[in-house]
């Protein structure tokens, strides 16, 4: 088995931390990571409580292999539930330390509780203990990073932490890992914050040498690799461009939100895009990618590298900016650019430079911005809101005056940290939050690609790309090619995508990997380490299970199928340009078909057929 | 022919599959702290770098080891740890001026790359070509070509 076997229970409010067995019982239904966590979470957590209260909990989780030669296999997980949705939250990033968690011999680590001063847990393999984080409250990520490993003298130190953002409530704040790798969506950094919890410190030294059948285990990770290296998205799209190598491509198709999401195409795409990252500069001939970079174990890459152009206004004053660090992926790329108007690359990587330093996802940042700017050029915010600032779209020294602001959430910085939803409520327009479950879009305009409108619908954590990336069928002809602008048949896709996705979530692995691998590809890998028979049918009934868990435990929070929905903007006002040009995104065509695929009923609700079948209680 | 660990700092990503590959074949297990061969990453700079052991000809490690448990492995010319003699002294932690002898504080023994007997896993894992196995006596050659590639036909060089 790949399971260390042990969770790291951490209880904020006594101080304690000790060791327990993991549930294996509950591993050979639920896998780990995404599955198993959000498992002990609807087990220990009652779905109505607040968010931010002492009862709810926060647990970061690896998945089996997470820690393995496995390409990609360093993911981990944060799952709690949302202060911004309500929700189950759970995001997942890469970098290093669930790796190293793993290494120190712990599959998860519970917080449960709240510590009555500001802590950070310094955990060295099976040594865990709570230290006063005094020092560091009230400082970024990336001080914060720096300070505990000169206070531990150890290099080798993997860090998560949150940031001010998360400290003064911005309720999409989030776990920073390894300077620029985020947990990103839903606010699991806020609550971390509520608990008074800084950061978490891991050195593992212990490795990961219980693989089931280790031989096949490696004919397994070779085989995977090698499908890897012979994809032209895995080997050279990704590692050349990022995620960023969508920027053009979903421009052209007609589904680049602009503007708020009033506009499908924006004009100044080109010069933030992918292809733009690669472009030397005016002032110092470099270009602002340096390099890419790879997560734990991964042999894609697709990490972002890169520079501010240090003669640009956001940073000229500031040499401590004019290093290298986390660049422009695509999500982020859209929310700071497309979707505020501003098309210029240095201030946009600026932001993101601030959004991983403050620790805030700059998804829900940029398209909070969006809706001011809209609600600014309607005269409903002003200068009095903004202290003189003119909040117009296309307007960098708006993104940069805005993205500082909410490092420390002064002034209209607290009112952006609300998110669109509550923003918008708080200003009288509810109707221009481009949020589903209080949660903001990413890049993908469901007019332009029918079945991303029931993803985001449907979706247990709000609106999000990464619950079932139908734009992988939509687009790019993975695994076999749909026309985006139908709706026919995009029910089943979406709930295939769900499931599968819902379990590479739950095995350690990075979703990147399914533009080339099939879980066909994967379940070998997971059942040569891990005990039980996992095939690719098994590891999707897994997905299905944990699905209906998120469901079930978001029905209990209070939420119903009314909340299986889209912005009016979306559903009323067609496109305007581009190939979707006319276009609404056709939900009601969807819905009712994938709640019956789903065996759900017609208001939503998982059957008792259902529940029985995938053995939920 | 000797053949030699050629590193291209330029193509590493940082992904760390070379440091499981060697703590595999050399632990049986993936364990990073226990690999040979190491990644450096300079966040500031944007750089990656794979380090290890270059098997000096006439290397300080054996010289230094008063029991004699580095040995010249004539096929491969690594020098080897040999566990049965090594008692865990550090000298040769100490001789190397690289660092790239390393004390096992579980085995009691240290630890240096051995080129894996002629067939190293860290060139295998390597997903980029930053990490490749070349002739020893022919290190510059890719190199070599590189700037042959950029010069003018008729051209003479000035030497």
């Amino acid at each position: 088995m790949s399971w260390t076997g042990k969770i790291l229970r951490v209880n904020l409010t006594k101080g304690t931390c000790n060791a327990e067995a993991l549930n294996q019982e509950w591993a050979q239904d639920y896998l780990g990571q995404r599955g198993l966590a959000t498992k002990y979470l609807v087990e220990e957590v009652d779905a109505k409580i607040d968010a931010l209260a002492p009862e709810n909990k926060l647990i970061m989780a690896t998945g089996p292999l997470t820690g393995t030669m496995a390409s990609t296999g360093g993911r981990y997980s944060v799952i709690t539930k949302s202060p911004l949705t309500h929700c189950v939250a759970c995001s997942n990033s890469g970098g290093f330390i669930g790796a190293e968690i793993k290494n120190a011999g712990w599959d998860m680590i519970i917080f449960e509780g709240k510590s009555p001063k500001p802590v950070y847990l310094y955990v060295v393999n099976d040594k865990a203990e709570l230290l006063p984080a005094d020092d560091i409250w009230g400082t970024s990520v990336w001080h914060s990073d720096e300070w505990l490993h000169k206070r531990h003298q150890d290099p080798m130190l993997r860090i998560a932490a949150v940031g001010r953002s998360a400290e003064v409530g911005c309720l999409y704040a989030a776990i920073v890992n390894d300077l620029h790798r985020a947990a990103g969506r839903s606010g699991v950094g806020t609550v971390m914050a509520s608990k008074n919890l800084k950061a978490v410190a891991v050195r593992g030294s212990k490795g990961i040498g219980n693989i089931k059948d280790p031989a096949r285990f490696m004919d397994a990770v070779n085989a995977g690799k090698k499908v890897l290296a012979n994809n032209a998205v895995t080997s050279q799209g990704l590692p050349t461009y990022g995620t960023q190598v969508l920027m053009n491509v979903i421009n052209e198709m007609g589904a680049l939100p602009a503007n708020n999401m009033q506009d499908v195409q924006f004009e100044g795409a080109q010069n933030v895009s992918g292809e733009a990252m690669h472009e030397p500069r005016k002032s110092d001939g470099k270009p602002n990618l340096t390099t890419n970079a790879g997560c734990f174990g991964c042999t894609i890459a697709c990490g972002r590298i890169s520079t501010i152009d240090k003669g640009h206004f956001s940073v000229e004053h500031k040499p401590e900016y004019w290093g290298n660090s986390g660049g422009l992926e695509y999500e982020a790329a859209w929310a700071l650019g497309p979707d505020t108007g501003i098309d210029d690359i240095d201030a946009l990587t600026y932001a993101n430079f601030l959004c991983n330093e403050d620790g805030f996802d700059p998804i829900s940042f940029g398209s909070t911005l969006a809706a001011a700017m809209e609600l600014f050029e309607m005269g409903v915010i002003t200068t009095k809101d903004t202290g003189g600032m003119e909040l117009k779209f296309g307007s960098a020294e708006a993104l940069v005056w805005a993205v500082e602001k909410m490092t420390t959430g002064e002034g209209f910085g607290k009112d952006l940290g609300l998110g669109s939803k509550r923003l918008c409520e708080k200003y009288g327009h509810p109707e221009l939050s481009m949020t589903v479950k209080g949660q903001e879009f990413p890049a993908y305009d469901p007019r332009g690609i029918q079945g991303m409108g029931l993803a985001y619908a449907t979706s247990n954590r709000g609106a999000c790309h990464l619950r079932g990336y139908t734009v992988a069928s939509e687009v790019l002809g993975i695994p076999e090619k749909t026309d985006p602008l139908v709706t026919e048949g995009k029910a089943g896709l979406v709930k295939a995508f769900q499931d599968a996705t819902a379990a590479v979530d739950s095995s350690g692995l990075c979703l990147f990997t399914t533009f080339a691998w099939s879980l066909e590809d994967i379940a070998p890998q997971v059942d040569a380490a891990c005990e039980g028979d996992w095939s690719a049918e098994r590891m999707a009934e897994a997905g299905e299970r944990i699905w209906n868990m998120e469901r079930d435990f978001n029905l209990r929070a209070g939420l119903t199928g009314a909340d299986d929905t889209l912005p009016k903007r979306l559903l009323k006002d067609a496109a305007r340009t581009g190939p979707a040009k006319g276009r609404v995104n056709d939900l009601d065509k969807m819905l009712p078909e994938y709640y019956e695929q789903r065996g759900w009923s017609n208001d939503g609700i998982p059957t008792a057929a259902t529940r029985q079948r995938l053995g939920l209680a | 022919m000797q053949m030699s660990l050629l590193i291209d700092a330029s193509k590493c990503t940082g992904c760390v599959q070379c440091e499981l590959a060697c703590s595999l074949e050399n632990e049986g297990i993936f364990n990073p702290s226990k690999s040979r061969i190491r990644i450096f990453t300079f966040h500031h700079e944007g750089r990656f770098v794979p380090y290890t052991c270059t098997q000096c000809a006439d290397a300080w490690c054996m010289q230094a080891c008063p029991v004699d448990a580095i040995a010249y492995d004539a096929a491969t010319g690594a020098k080897i740890i040999l566990d049965a003699a090594c008692v865990g002294c550090k000298v040769c932690t100490i001789a190397c001026p690289f660092g790239t002898v390393n004390y096992n504080s579980d085995t009691g023994k240290v630890i240096k790359c051995d080129l894996c007997g002629g067939d190293p896993e860290c060139v295998k894992a390597c997903p980029t070509d930053a990490i490749t196995y070349v002739d020893a006596d022919q290190t510059g050659y890719e190199r070599m070509r590189a700037w042959a590639v950029k010069t003018d036909a008729g051209s003479t060089a000035t030497v």
